[in-house]
Formats: C-alpha cells, structure tokens, sequence
C-alpha cells in the first residue's frame, strides 16, 4: 500500500510517538493559542515565548490524530529559536507545500462541490524544509490537510496576535 | 426488486444496490457508515428518475392531470410513512422535513416556544445526538428552561435508577431510541410511561432506530418521533416528524411561505392546518417519493427479518473483534443482546480514529471517524474520537471479515 506508506512516514510515526517540545508555558511571559478541526475533534495548544524578534521557545499540548500531531511537533523543533520573519517565511514554504489541495477544502468550495482548477503550485523548496517534507504524502489525502496544517495556522494566529498586541 | 427468500440474504439484496458495485483502491467497497447515510437500491433510484421524467410538478397548486399525480404521489408517501410508524391519523399526523435534525428542530422551536418558560425543566440524555442537544441549549440560553441528563453508565446504557426523580416536575422528555454512537437500543416505552406519569410530554429521536427496528408510535409512547430518509434506504433531503394530532392542532407554525397558509393579508395571516401548517414552501416531493420507495423496500423485505439478519451480524462482528483484536481494540456499548444493535464504535489502543479509519480505506472499508455529533458523550466515554463501523440490511460476513483484516493492518503500521 504505496500510498499509506508515503502518509505515514518513518518521522511522521517518530513525531507522533515521541512528540518533540511537549508541553505548555507559563503564560505569561508566554502566549498562548489554541487550534480546533470541529470535524474530528483534533486539537492543538501551543505557547509561544517571543523574545525580542525571535520565537525563543515553543510547546505543543493537544490531542488528535497522528498527521495533526507530528506536524505540531516537526513545525515546534523547525521553529524554534527562529526570528519571527524566518518563521513567517518557513510557514510561507509549508503552506505552499500543502496549498494546492488545501485551496480546494475552503468552506466556499466545500459547499459548492466544484474543484479547484489545478492551480500551478508554487515552487516548493523541500529541501529548505527539511524533516517537513517529509508531510509531503498527505497532500494525497485532502481530507487530511487539515490535519497537518492545524497547528501551523495556530501558530500564526498566535503571532498575528502578539503583533497586534505589541 | 428481486423477490428476497427469508430469512434476508444479504447476497441477495446487495445486487439492488448499484454503490456497491464501486471500487475503492482497486478493492471491492465495504460499506460500514449505514448509521451516518446508509445506500440506496435500485427501486427508490428508479422512483425518483421516474417522477421526474413522468409526473414532476409542484403540489397542492396546479389543476393540470401531472399537478393532481404529483400531489397524489406527495400525499399518498405521507400516508405509506404514517403507517411504517404506526401512526394512527397518517394523513394529519406526518410533516415532511428536509432531515430527522429539522424535525426535532421544529419541535422545540415550536412546541417548546409555544409551551416552555423559564424555569421549565426538559430531560435529555447524555447520549443525545448534538440534534437533539443543540437545539435544546439554544432554548435554555433564549427562555431560561432547565435541562436535565439521564445518566449513561460503564457500559453505554442509560442509567435510570433516579428516573423518577429526574423526571420530576418536567414538562418534556426527548431521547433517542437507538445511539449512533454506542448501538444502545434505549428502553423507550418505560422512560415515556414515566415520563407521561409526570406528566411530560414524549419525544423520541429516531434516526438510528426507524431504519433498524419495528416501531410502533403507540408501542414507543412517543408524542412525536423524528427520522430521516437517507438513514433508512432513502434520498437525502427529507426527514420525517410525526406528531400526535392534538399537539400539532395546538402548535404555531415554525418556518412561514407558501404552502402553510390558509389566508393572508397584508396586517396578518391565518395558517392552514397540519400538517401542511409546517411546511412552508415547495417541499422535497421527487424525495418524499424516494422515501415512500424506501419503505416499500423495507417492508418487502421485512423488519423482523432485517432485526434478524443485523442482530446475528452485530454478534458476529462483536464476538470475531474481541476474539482476534481483543488485546489492542474495544468496541464501546453494551454485549451482545437484545439492546445491541449494529453501531460498533471502536477504540485501537493508542492509534487515533483518524487513523484507523484513512488504513481502513485502503482495503476499501468505509467507516466514520470522529465524535459522531455527540461530544458530550464522547467525554463521557474519554475518547476524543472513535472510527465507527455500522451494519445494514446489505451487509454480511466477508464486510466484518475486510474491516478485521484492515484493523489488523493497522498494527502492522502504527505498530
């Protein structure tokens, strides 16, 4: 079965069984940001230290399913330490990873039935992603995109958040 | 339909229904999600094309001869419904609805604004479908009424040994009479016979129940039972409420348009009987003859014996799980027995429902992952999630033994 070879990837299991930067912070200092898939249930808290321009520190709480949790823990241990502006560009690269199918399961869509026209994906450097790309496998699930990008659209509602409150 | 010999043979049965026929990942479709929207056989399909290519117009308003048919057709499936349930007035006592949540949702936007103040008590279950919760919650935070939840106990059964107590002083009581989530087969009649002893009124979820047992409104001590088609062999699109008629009589209506009106002027409008009162609008007719096709599939092939056939499958499942996934997999509700019908929601040791159920798909096995619309049980249970697996009348062994090979599969990759 090539396909659920390609999903549940080595590191993905890794992540899920060992998942890395568990845990919360003490808010303050640090922010905290909650992200919710109402369809399953999948759910995901993380705390954000920033620090002077840099994401200092990060943990990850939450349960769900494997995609939703390796992608919390590959996204914490690729974050981490990070300048803000490095963050937002390695999330930029991420989404546009998932981003042909996940454009496809917008609400708006979702309810009309109709397809994404095979928009040309951005050139997706995977190597600048490192162990991340090693999600690459559930943009053939496109149910499970969600998933995967549960955690790194907290992390940006966690950012944007702190933005505006600076 | 082809002529069923008794008791049911699925292998029969399953050549009326053309899904079936699919391939999925080049295997052939096990088809285990009956309980979120079980599949349609061929006569109900045919039903439908067959009102559109012959008779379709719109009810209750033309003179013309296909006008009169299609309101005949549209009459003549409320009556066919009424009766299915028992129902003893079918011509006055069944609304159409677009599903088995509208209805319930009519319910108490109806019945309960009309007849509910602040501080009234309701009594639920801690089973309930978000259908028969949320609409509930939005009517204790709009008036103030006060809910109350029969308890669930250890093994997915309504704990009711402070019934009365908990009844007391209510005005309503609505349950479900079969849970999507546990297969629990609830003891309506003697929660309904309490119930009317203190003088509540009854309602009665049936989603999961009507496509699955004999019901009887009377049997059941139902004020007013819901149901949808799309569960029982029929269109999505159309759900049922049945009513008692003195109740209705006495209701306001719940959506205004046409269709629900007896007179109308520009300061104020009289609203026609029911149960046309209650549906406003062109109703869903080429589906409500789908539903009357449905029925007449299920009555061919009899309720006892699709009891029968599910209730040895739901054995077969259960008893093959726990003897061969035992260690790694628990299946939530209660044993084997007379109120355990074909839900098997299943918990694989540490592997997520998700999970469980994208492995499944590769051997072509369809089941629902998720909290099934009923997260307060779901908590009560201490799971987030559960991958359900749900038996119908086309269902049969080789459908148990293709889930159990996929959950073993499971092991192999989550290890």
């Amino acid at each position: 079965m090539p396909d659920l070879e390609e999903l549940y990837r080595e590191i993905i299991l890794d992540h899920y069984r060992s998942p890395r930067n568990r845990g919360e912070l003490p808010t303050p200092p640090a922010h905290r940001v909650e992200g919710f898939n109402p369809l399953c249930g999948d759910e995901v808290v993380l705390s954000l230290e920033v620090v002077d321009g840099t994401l200092r520190d990060i943990k990850v709480a939450g349960s769900g399913c494997s995609i939703s949790q390796s992608s919390g823990s590959l996204m914490s241990a690729a974050v981490k330490g990070k300048s803000i502006t490095e963050v937002r560009e390695l999330v930029a690269v991420f989404k546009a990873m998932m981003s042909v199918h996940e454009a496809s399961l917008s609400d708006d869509d979702r309810t009309t039935g109709t397809e994404d026209p095979p928009t040309e994906p951005e050139p997706v450097d995977l190597a600048s992603l490192g162990e991340l790309a090693a999600l690459q496998g559930v943009v053939k699930f496109p149910v499970r995109i969600k998933c995967a990008t549960l955690s790194w659209n907290a992390l940006v509602q966690g950012l944007d958040e702190l933005a505006k409150a600076s | 339909m082809t002529p069923v010999p008794e008791p049911l043979d699925a292998e029969v049965i399953r050549k009326d229904f053309p899904l079936l026929a699919q391939r999925v990942h080049d295997r052939p479709i096990v088809y285990l999600d009956s309980a979120s929207s079980s599949l349609q056989p061929r006569p109900v399909l045919a039903a439908m094309e067959r009102y559109y290519e012959s008779t379709h117009a719109n009810v209750h308003r033309g003179v013309y001869a296909t006008a009169e048919e299609a309101t005949a057709l549209y009459e003549g499936a409320r009556r066919k419904v009424g009766r299915f349930i028992g129902a003893p007035d079918p011509r006055h006592e069944v609304i159409f609805t677009k599903n088995a949540t509208e209805a319930l949702n009519l319910v108490v936007n109806s019945w309960g604004r009309a007849n509910l103040k602040r501080g009234d008590v309701v009594v639920l279950t801690e089973m309930e479908h978000h259908s028969n919760l949320v609409p509930w919650l939005a009517l204790a935070q709009n008036v103030g009424i006060e809910l109350r939840y029969l308890p669930v106990d250890g093994q997915g059964r309504l704990d009711l040994c402070d019934l009365d107590r908990i009844l007391d002083g209510a005005s309503a009581v609505s349950v479900s009479a079969m849970s999507n989530v546990l297969g629990t087969i609830n003891p309506v009649p003697l929660i309904t016979e309490a119930a009317h002893r203190h003088g509540a009124i009854t309602v009665v979820d049936g989603a999961q129940s009507v496509p699955h047992l004999v019901t009887d409104v009377a049997a059941l001590g139902a004020d007013f039972l819901a149901f949808s088609a799309h569960k029982m062999l029929g269109p999505t699109g159309i759900g049922v409420l049945w009513g008692r008629r003195e109740l209705l009589d006495a209701m306001p209506p719940f959506l205004g348009g046409g269709g629900m009106i007896l007179d109308v002027t520009l300061e104020r409008f009289t609203p026609a009987e029911a149960p046309w009162r209650f549906e406003a609008g062109t109703p869903p007719i080429a589906e409500a003859v789908g539903l009357a096709a449905a029925v007449d599939y299920l009555d061919a092939v009899g309720m006892e014996q699709i009891v029968t056939h599910e209730r040895a499958l739901t054995a077969y499942a259960l008893t093959a799980i726990g003897d061969r996934l035992g260690e790694v997999c628990r299946v939530f509700g209660p044993p084997v027995g007379g109120d355990r019908a074909g839900v098997l929601s299943l918990d694989y040791r540490d592997v997520h429902a998700h999970d469980v159920a994208q492995v499944l798909d590769q051997f072509g096995v369809c089941v629902r992952p998720g909290h099934h619309c009923a997260k307060p049980l779901m908590s009560r249970l201490g799971v987030s999630a559960t991958a359900r697996a749900s038996i119908d009348i086309y269902n049969d062994d080789s459908d148990i033994d293709t889930l159990i090979e996929g959950l073993t599969h499971v092991g192999t990759v989550f290890g």
